[in-house]
C-alpha cells in the first residue's frame, strides 16, 4: 500500500493508504484507527482498488475540530470519496467505520457500490448493553476486542513497547486523539439512532460478524440485517471485534464473496 | 486572607472492606451502601457544621456539586446553600460550584443562582467548573471531547443572562433560546464574585484571566504538590500583564487542628485514612476518559497521571507520610500556623478552602478542630498580605441592611 494526502472540500487533512486495481473498496477503520499491521488491505488489494482513509484525528491526519457530530462524520466520508475522485465505491466499514458507512450509505443510498458492514458499531439493545469503551483498562479492552487477547494485545500496540516512558507518552497521547474523536459519535452510547434512517437503505449489504465477540455480540449483527432492507449475515468463528485484523484470510474471503 | 469552611460531605458509612470489595467510590458504586435514614442525620449534622463555621468566624461556607458518589453528597449544592441562606446572615455561600456544562439550559444556573444571592443578601460566591470527568461525561453523559466548548457557552448564556436589561435570543451550538430573560437577577453587580475550579487543566488560566475571575486549585495533594502548578499560573498572570493580588487564587487544604501534634494523629488520623482510602478509591478509567482533558495539558501534565505509582497512591498512605509530604496540614496550632503560613506564602493564595471535616470523621472532632483553628490558628494569619488588604474585587458586596432570618428562629442561639 502507498500513502497519500488528500484535503477535504471542508479542510481536513487526511492520510489514505492506497494500493491495488479494479473496483474502488474504500475501508472505514475502527476507533482504534488503522493499526500498524493490516495484511488484510494488502490481501483486498489484489482484488480491488483500495482506499483506506484515516479520520481526522488518528495518525497524522488533521482537522478533528471540524468534525463534531454524527452528520458531520458522514459528510465527512462523503466528502473524502469525492476527494478520492471516486465513483460508487463499495464501502466497507469496521466497528466505528460500519457506523459512518451505513450513515452514509442512508443519506445518499445511490453514491456507493455494496456495503460491508463488519462488526459494525451504531445500533443498541437494552437487553445486550454494550461495555463502556471508554471506561476499561488496557486489559479489559484487549479482552473485548480480540478473540485471542494475547495476539491481540501486540496488534493493538504495534509492536510499541509501552515499559519504555516515551513510547509510551506517544501511544498515550495518540490515544487519547483517537478516542477523543471517536466519543464524539460513540460517547456515552453508540447510537446516533441510524437504525431509523436505514429504511432508505438500497445498497445490497453484508452483515460481517467476528462471532466471538463480546464487545458487540453477534446478536447485533442479527439486528443490522433486521432493520436493513437488503442484508445477508455471516459470522466468521475464531475471530473477536478486531475480525480483520484477527482472521484477515476469512474476513477477506467472505469479502470477496460477497463484492464479487 | 481569606477562609472559607468547606464541608465535601462523604458518606461516613463506607464499609472497612469497601476498596477491596468495589472498583470505584464514584459512577458505578452501589446504591445499596446508600441508606436514606442515616442519609437524614448525616445532612443536618453537615449543615449544621456549615453554620457553625459561620458563628467561629469563617468568611465564607463551601459546597460543591458531585454525582452518583461516596465521596460528596451535592448532586444540588444549591439546594445545601438555600437551607445555608435562610440560618446564616454574615458568610459568604460559597458555591463552587454548579457544572455549567450539565444544566440544559444553564439559564437554570443564572436563575438559581441569583435566587441564592437575592435570598442570602448578595452574600453567594459562584463557581463555574467544569466537573470532573465522573461526573461530567461518565454521569452525565456529556462527550468528553466537547464537554469544554459547551462549558463555554453555557458560560456566555449565563453571563449574558445576567448582564442584559432586555430579553435577547441566543442561537448556539448546544442551546437555542429564543427569549433569554433572567428573572430574578442577582443583588451583587455585575454578578457575583466568580470562581472557576480547576484540577490543573491549563486552558483554564487563561479563561480566568481573560474575565479576571479566581482560579481555585482544588487538590488533596496538599500545598508542596501544588507549588509547580501555581508557579505555572502566576507566570501566566504576569505574562498576561495583569496585577499580581493573591485574591486571583485559592487553594483547598485538609487541616487537623489539635492540641499537641500527637493529639492530632490520635483524633484525626483514621477519619482523614478513611478519606484517602474510602473517599478518593476511583477507577482510573473514570478519571481521565480521552477527550476530556487537552492534548496540551495532557502534555503539560507529564504523564502524572500514567505512572502506575500515581494510580496506588493513596492505597498504602499513613498518617506520618500525610503530614510530612504535606498532603495535610495537621497538629498543634503553632505547627499548622507555621504550614499554613508557608502553603499560603508559597502559593500565593488570598484564599483558603479549609477542608476540617474529614471522611467519617465525628461531629464533635469536627467542631473541635475547627474551633481551635478559629481561636488560634486563623488571627495569626490574617493579615499576610497586607499591601492587598483592600483588595475586595474577588469578594463579596452584600447588603448593608439585609436580613437576618437565623435570629427570628428558636434553636439558632446554640452555635453562637
Amino acid at each position: 500500500m502507498k500513502t497519500r494526502w488528500i484535503e477535504t472540500k471542508r479542510g481536513a487533512r487526511c492520510r489514505v493508504l492506497e494500493g491495488g486495481s479494479g473496483a474502488p473498496l474504500v475501508f472505514l477503520h475502527g476507533a482504534a484507527g488503522l493499526l500498524r499491521d493490516n495484511p488484510f488491505l494488502d490481501q483486498l488489494a489484489r482484488r480491488y482498488h483500495v482506499f483506506a482513509p484515516e479520520l481526522p484525528g488518528y495518525g497524522e491526519s488533521t482537522g478533528e475540530d471540524l468534525l463534531e457530530d454524527m452528520l458531520d462524520f458522514t459528510l465527512h466520508g462523503g466528502d473524502v470519496v469525492e476527494a478520492l475522485g471516486l465513483a460508487r465505491p463499495h464501502l466497507v466499514g469496521h466497528s466505528m467505520g460500519g457506523m459512518i458507512a451505513a450513515e452514509m450509505a442512508c443519506v445518499a443510498p445511490h453514491d456507493l457500490g455494496k456495503l460491508a458492514l463488519v462488526n459494525a458499531a451504531g445500533l443498541w439493545i437494552d437487553a445486550h448493553p454494550i461495555p463502556d469503551l471508554f471506561a476499561l483498562l488496557p486489559f479489559e479492552i484487549v479482552d473485548l476486542l480480540f478473540h485471542d487477547p494475547a495476539k491481540g494485545a501486540a496488534l493493538l500496540t504495534g509492536g510499541v513497547d509501552l515499559g519504555n516512558t516515551e513510547a509510551l507518552k506517544e501511544f498515550y497521547i495518540g490515544n487519547a486523539r483517537r478516542m477523543g474523536m471517536a466519543g464524539k459519535i460513540l460517547f456515552p452510547i453508540p447510537n446516533r439512532r441510524v437504525s431509523k434512517r436505514l429504511y432508505r437503505l438500497t445498497a445490497e449489504t453484508l452483515v460481517l460478524w467476528g462471532a466471538s465477540d463480546t464487545l458487540m455480540p453477534p446478536v447485533y449483527a442479527e439486528r443490522w440485517a433486521t432493520l436493513i432492507p437488503h442484508a445477508t449475515v455471516a459470522l466468521i468463528e475464531g475471530a473477536g471485534h478486531m475480525l480483520p485484523y484477527e482472521e484477515p484470510d476469512a474476513f477477506v474471503a467472505a469479502l470477496a464473496q460477497f463484492l464479487g | 486572607m481569606k477562609f472559607t469552611w468547606f464541608n465535601l460531605m462523604p458518606w461516613p458509612h463506607l464499609p472497612d472492606d469497601f476498596r477491596e470489595k468495589n472498583r470505584s467510590v464514584w459512577v458505578d458504586i452501589p446504591s445499596t451502601l446508600y441508606d436514606p435514614k442515616k442519609g437524614h442525620f448525616v445532612y443536618h449534622e453537615y449543615m449544621d457544621q456549615l453554620e457553625y463555621a459561620e458563628a467561629l468566624g469563617f468568611d465564607g461556607i463551601g459546597v460543591n456539586e458531585h454525582h452518583q458518589n461516596g465521596y460528596g453528597l451535592m448532586p444540588s449544592p444549591n439546594l445545601i446553600a438555600a437551607g445555608l441562606a435562610r440560618r446564616t446572615s454574615r458568610a459568604a455561600l460559597c458555591v463552587i460550584g454548579n457544572s455549567i456544562a450539565l444544566y440544559n439550559p444553564p439559564i437554570r444556573v443564572a436563575e438559581e443562582f441569583a435566587m441564592l444571592d437575592v435570598i442570602s443578601g448578595g452574600r453567594l460566591v459562584a463557581g463555574f467548573p467544569v466537573g470532573t470527568s465522573m461526573d461530567t461525561n461518565f454521569c452525565y453523559g456529556q462527550i468528553p471531547a466537547l464537554t469544554r466548548d459547551k462549558y463555554r457557552e453555557a458560560h456566555e448564556v449565563i453571563m449574558r443572562a445576567w448582564a442584559a436589561d432586555e430579553p435577547f435570543a441566543f442561537d448556539g451550538k448546544y442551546n437555542q433560546l429564543r427569549w433569554v430573560n433572567c428573572w430574578p437577577k442577582p443583588i451583587q453587580t455585575p454578578h457575583p464574585p466568580i470562581y472557576i475550579p480547576g484540577g490543573g487543566s491549563i486552558e483554564t488560566w487563561d479563561f480566568c484571566l481573560d474575565h479576571d475571575y479566581n482560579y481555585s486549585y482544588l487538590s488533596f495533594f496538599g500545598y508542596l504538590r501544588a507549588k509547580s502548578l501555581m508557579d505555572g499560573y502566576w507566570s501566566r498572570v504576569a505574562q498576561r500583564g495583569k496585577d499580581e493580588s493573591p485574591y486571583r487564587a485559592a487553594f483547598a487544604q485538609i487541616i487537623c487542628v489539635a492540641d499537641t501534634d500527637r493529639e492530632a494523629e490520635e483524633l484525626y488520623a483514621p477519619h482523614v485514612l478513611y478519606f484517602f482510602n474510602r473517599c478518593l478509591h476511583i477507577f482510573p478509567p473514570f478519571a481521565d476518559p480521552p477527550g476530556y482533558r487537552t492534548i496540551n495539558t495532557i502534555k503539560y501534565g507529564a504523564l502524572s497521571q500514567l505512572r502506575a505509582e500515581a494510580q496506588k497512591i493513596f492505597e498504602n498512605l499513613t498518617w506520618k507520610q500525610l503530614v510530612e509530604e504535606r498532603f495535610i496540614v495537621a497538629g498543634s496550632p503553632d505547627t499548622v500556623r507555621q504550614q499554613l503560613e508557608e502553603a499560603i506564602k508559597g502559593l500565593r493564595v488570598g484564599h483558603l478552602f479549609c477542608l476540617f471535616h474529614n471522611g467519617d470523621m465525628p461531629d464533635w472532632k469536627t467542631r473541635h478542630s475547627s474551633k481551635l483553628f478559629a481561636e488560634k490558628v486563623m488571627p495569626h494569619l490574617r493579615d499576610l498580605w497586607p499591601e492587598w488588604k483592600h483588595d475586595e474585587r474577588w469578594w463579596i458586596h452584600p447588603l448593608q441592611d439585609r436580613l437576618h432570618p437565623e435570629e427570628t428562629r428558636p434553636g439558632a442561639e446554640k452555635h453562637r
